[in-house]
């Protein structure tokens, strides 16, 4: 009897004194693509992540941030398991996580699982993650794949005189919501997509995709990412492709634009649509860019950050920031935090940022053109910018409903 | 062939059909009711002739395999890892000196290198113990997999094109022919076709090395009986060591074509061993003709797959692959 009562002793005395030594310190896990088709993608997001702390420091009020990176290769599965283990063997309090589409789904879920802890979405952007039941403890601060190609569809039909496109891209969540942003307002200006391809994620030889496209159309809207684009690129030059092309928001993107190879000269023109523009001249903009070169040397980071960086950079400015707020109280469940999140206007390079109802962000988009900078450098130079881009894009939300969840053949190409 | 013909009669009927048919959708001008039905010609030949090429990469790494396999019966599963090995050391050569002929040699030299430290510090130890080679093969490939992502980070590289490969090439295959009667020919990326017909080139060597020489002869005595041989006076221990040099450097060749029309990033190895385990397994462990008939098979599979059942693409070669397993375990071109 005194026997086991002295061990629970030791052992509360043990629990105590480890609570007592979280409360110093404040531990944030944070998942990157850092394995796989997505790596340079996670890793410039890192980068991001690194330059936000470099400008705030990881103070708040007394107590210390203390974070720990996990890897994960863009599967749903791989997210998932990669939080787990930040939750129960590394005992974070608050997640950064994930950055690719079908893990922000994923993790949405299981955040529902751990209602006591605060998940901050790094840069995933597939519609369904927070339009779908959304989890009352997740928020992202990074728009999603739809609200990124506002104002592309209207800009290629009107200016370009685009009628009829094809698209090819990654059979997965993210790449469909990017579609149903093309589709909806390209179509709605009265454009046709005659034609839509879809790869797995992953996918290396591209030859019997790239003979597949078809020749009656005015552009080609690549949907890739990562290797994935970079594949494609080179296979698109070895059989001789000429077509004119457009974008998405990790295609033209300084992942693929700071590619090694002369593979990516075919993108020099190519019309595209982003939560950010290389070369827009916005003071924050421009301070955010320098933070970035001044971080690393040159030869460890692209030449101006990618979307990846700067979402990274948003989510962890909005998880310092509203920690500030409520000077690093975490108790009751985080409530106070999570109060202070949803209501917290971020002040972010690429424009200012606030939550909706369902903890999306509404932004600002820009639709761009690949120019190259006499270097052989390649960067996005804005053509046209959009301010407060909501999640259902300007339509009614009953409206909005009916047109259904992005997949494959989803939305139909007629004017909503 | 003489002999399947009066085994199988109906069999060989059916193959005589199929090759017909193929010639037939290969040569002929599609009839427009054809191209409603299963697409435009042109995208069936570039998937059959894409199935083709990649078919002959495939067979450069799993060539290799099934050799190391035959004679030494070593499932060798860092094979993958001597792939991006060769693949990455092409890379670095094709950037610093300019020469794309010039990184399939050193990828060869340096990989085959590595094959025989691995025969001579490793297999050697175990000689005939199946699963702890296995076993210790997994894990080298996982320690080359961590040492290859902390030398070259998670990039993805590409070998540069020489400028002479880049850009298609018309072939005198007519895929369509336009409303004023002109045809059109196909058009094909040059650098495919260049790299097929080395993997052609090099199967028949190596055929041709294995069936008219006097190491060829006793590499294939050692196949057949490695203690016969080993008691006839032969230097056994050299022809492995060989043998495994070859296969290395092999692997260390495809690993430069892989970087050349496709491209190199952590996890390639895993791939690339996959898909060589997949290929001798149809072809038949151990044979070099059925490495070329597995490795053209799951080329075609997938890239036809591809097109024409994007969807069930992944799974098609995994269902050649169980098929083959639940009709002919020992694969389609084993010898025993």
């Amino acid at each position: 009897m005194l026997k086991s009562s002295l061990g629970l002793i030791a052992l509360s005395s043990l629990l105590l004194s480890g609570t007592a030594f979280a409360q110093e310190k404040i531990k944030v896990g944070v998942t990157a693509t850092l394995e796989g088709t997505y790596t340079v993608l996670g890793e410039d997001g890192i980068r991001g992540f690194q330059t936000a702390l470099n400008v705030l420091g990881k103070k708040v009020g007394d107590k210390e941030l203390e974070f720990v990176i996990a890897s994960t290769d863009a599967t749903p599965d791989s997210a998932v398991r990669a939080v787990r283990k930040l939750i129960e063997q590394d005992k974070v309090q608050i997640l950064l996580s994930p950055l690719s589409g079908d893990e922000g789904i994923a993790v949405k879920n299981f955040a529902k699982t751990h209602p006591e802890l605060t998940f901050i979405n790094a840069a995933s952007g597939a519609q369904e993650t927070t339009y779908v039941d959304p989890a009352p403890n997740f928020f992202r601060y990074n728009m999603d794949g739809a609200q990124w190609q506002v104002g592309l569809g209207k800009y290629a039909y009107d200016t370009k005189g685009y009628r009829k496109i094809a698209t090819v891209g990654e059979d997965y969540s993210f790449i469909y919501t990017q579609v149903f942003g093309l589709v909806l307002e390209f179509c709605g200006a009265g454009g046709q997509v005659t034609n839509r391809q879809w790869v797995p994620l992953g996918t290396k030889d591209f030859a019997s995709v790239i003979a597949a496209l078809p020749d009656d159309v005015d552009a080609i809207y690549l949907g890739l990412g990562g290797a994935d684009a970079v594949n494609f690129l080179n296979q698109y030059q070895q059989a001789g492709g000429k077509a004119h092309l457009m974008g998405g928001s990790i295609m033209i993107d300084q992942t693929i634009l700071s590619s090694k190879g002369n593979a990516k000269n075919a993108l020099v023109g190519t019309l595209a649509a982003s939560g950010q523009a290389d070369t827009w001249e916005d003071p924050g903009w421009q301070k955010f860019v320098k933070d970035y070169q001044d971080a690393f040397p040159p030869n460890k980071r692209f030449p101006s950050p990618s979307l990846l960086a700067t979402n990274y950079y948003g989510s962890t400015m909005a998880l310092i920031l509203a920690l500030r707020q409520v000077n690093g109280d975490l108790s009751n469940n985080q409530a106070k935090y999570k109060e202070a999140l949803a209501k917290i206007e971020l002040d972010a390079p690429n424009g200012k940022i606030k939550l909706d109802a369902n903890r999306q962000a509404i932004g600002t988009n820009f639709v761009t053109e690949v120019v190259d900078d006499g270097k052989g450098a390649l960067f996005s130079k804005v053509v046209k910018v959009i301010p407060n881009v909501n999640q259902t894009l300007g339509y009614d939300p009953a409206v909005f409903a009916k047109i259904g969840l992005p997949s494959r053949t989803v939305p139909e190409c007629k004017k909503y | 062939m003489t002999r399947f013909v009066e085994r199988h009669p109906a069999w060989a009927l059916v193959v005589i059909i199929a090759i017909a048919l193929a010639l037939w959708l290969i040569f002929a001008v599609w009839p427009p009711g054809l191209e409603e039905a299963i697409g435009r010609k042109r995208v069936f030949l570039n998937a059959l002739f894409n199935g083709i090429t990649l078919g002959g990469l495939y067979f450069l790494v799993a060539s290799g395999f099934t050799l190391i396999f035959g004679l030494m019966r070593n499932v060798n599963l860092a094979h993958g890892s001597l792939y991006l090995f060769g693949g990455y050391v092409g890379y670095a050569i094709s950037a610093s000196t300019g020469s794309w002929i010039l990184s399939f040699i050193v990828a060869f030299v340096l990989t085959a290198l590595v094959g025989v430290l691995l025969q001579v510090l490793v297999f050697r130890r175990m000689e005939g113990q199946d699963l702890r080679q296995t076993m210790v093969t997994i894990g080298l490939s996982i320690v080359f997999a961590d040492l290859m992502l902390w030398a070259c980070g998670g990039d993805f590289y590409q070998i540069q094109t020489p400028t002479w490969l880049i850009g298609p090439i018309e072939l005198p295959l007519i895929t369509a022919v336009k409303s004023s009667g002109e045809p059109v020919y196909l058009r094909y990326p040059l650098v495919r076709l260049v790299i097929f017909l080395a993997s052609v080139i090099i199967g028949i060597a190596m055929w041709l090395a294995l069936n008219r020489t006097r190491i060829g002869m006793i590499i294939r005595a050692g196949v057949d009986d490695r203690d016969i041989l080993a008691a006839t006076g032969v230097r056994i221990q050299i022809v492995f060591v060989l043998v495994f040099a070859l296969g290395a450097g092999l692997a260390g060749i495809a690993g430069v074509v892989g970087g050349t029309f496709q491209s190199l990033s952590p996890g390639e190895d895993i791939r690339f061993l996959l898909a060589s385990l997949v290929v001798v397994i149809v072809g038949g462990m151990g044979s070099i003709p059925g490495a070329a008939l597995g490795a053209l098979i799951i080329g075609l599979a997938e890239q036809l797959g591809s097109v024409y059942i994007p969807t069930y693409a992944i799974v098609v070669t995994f269902l050649i692959m169980v098929l083959v397993l639940a009709l002919r375990p020992q694969g389609l071109l084993a010898r025993r």
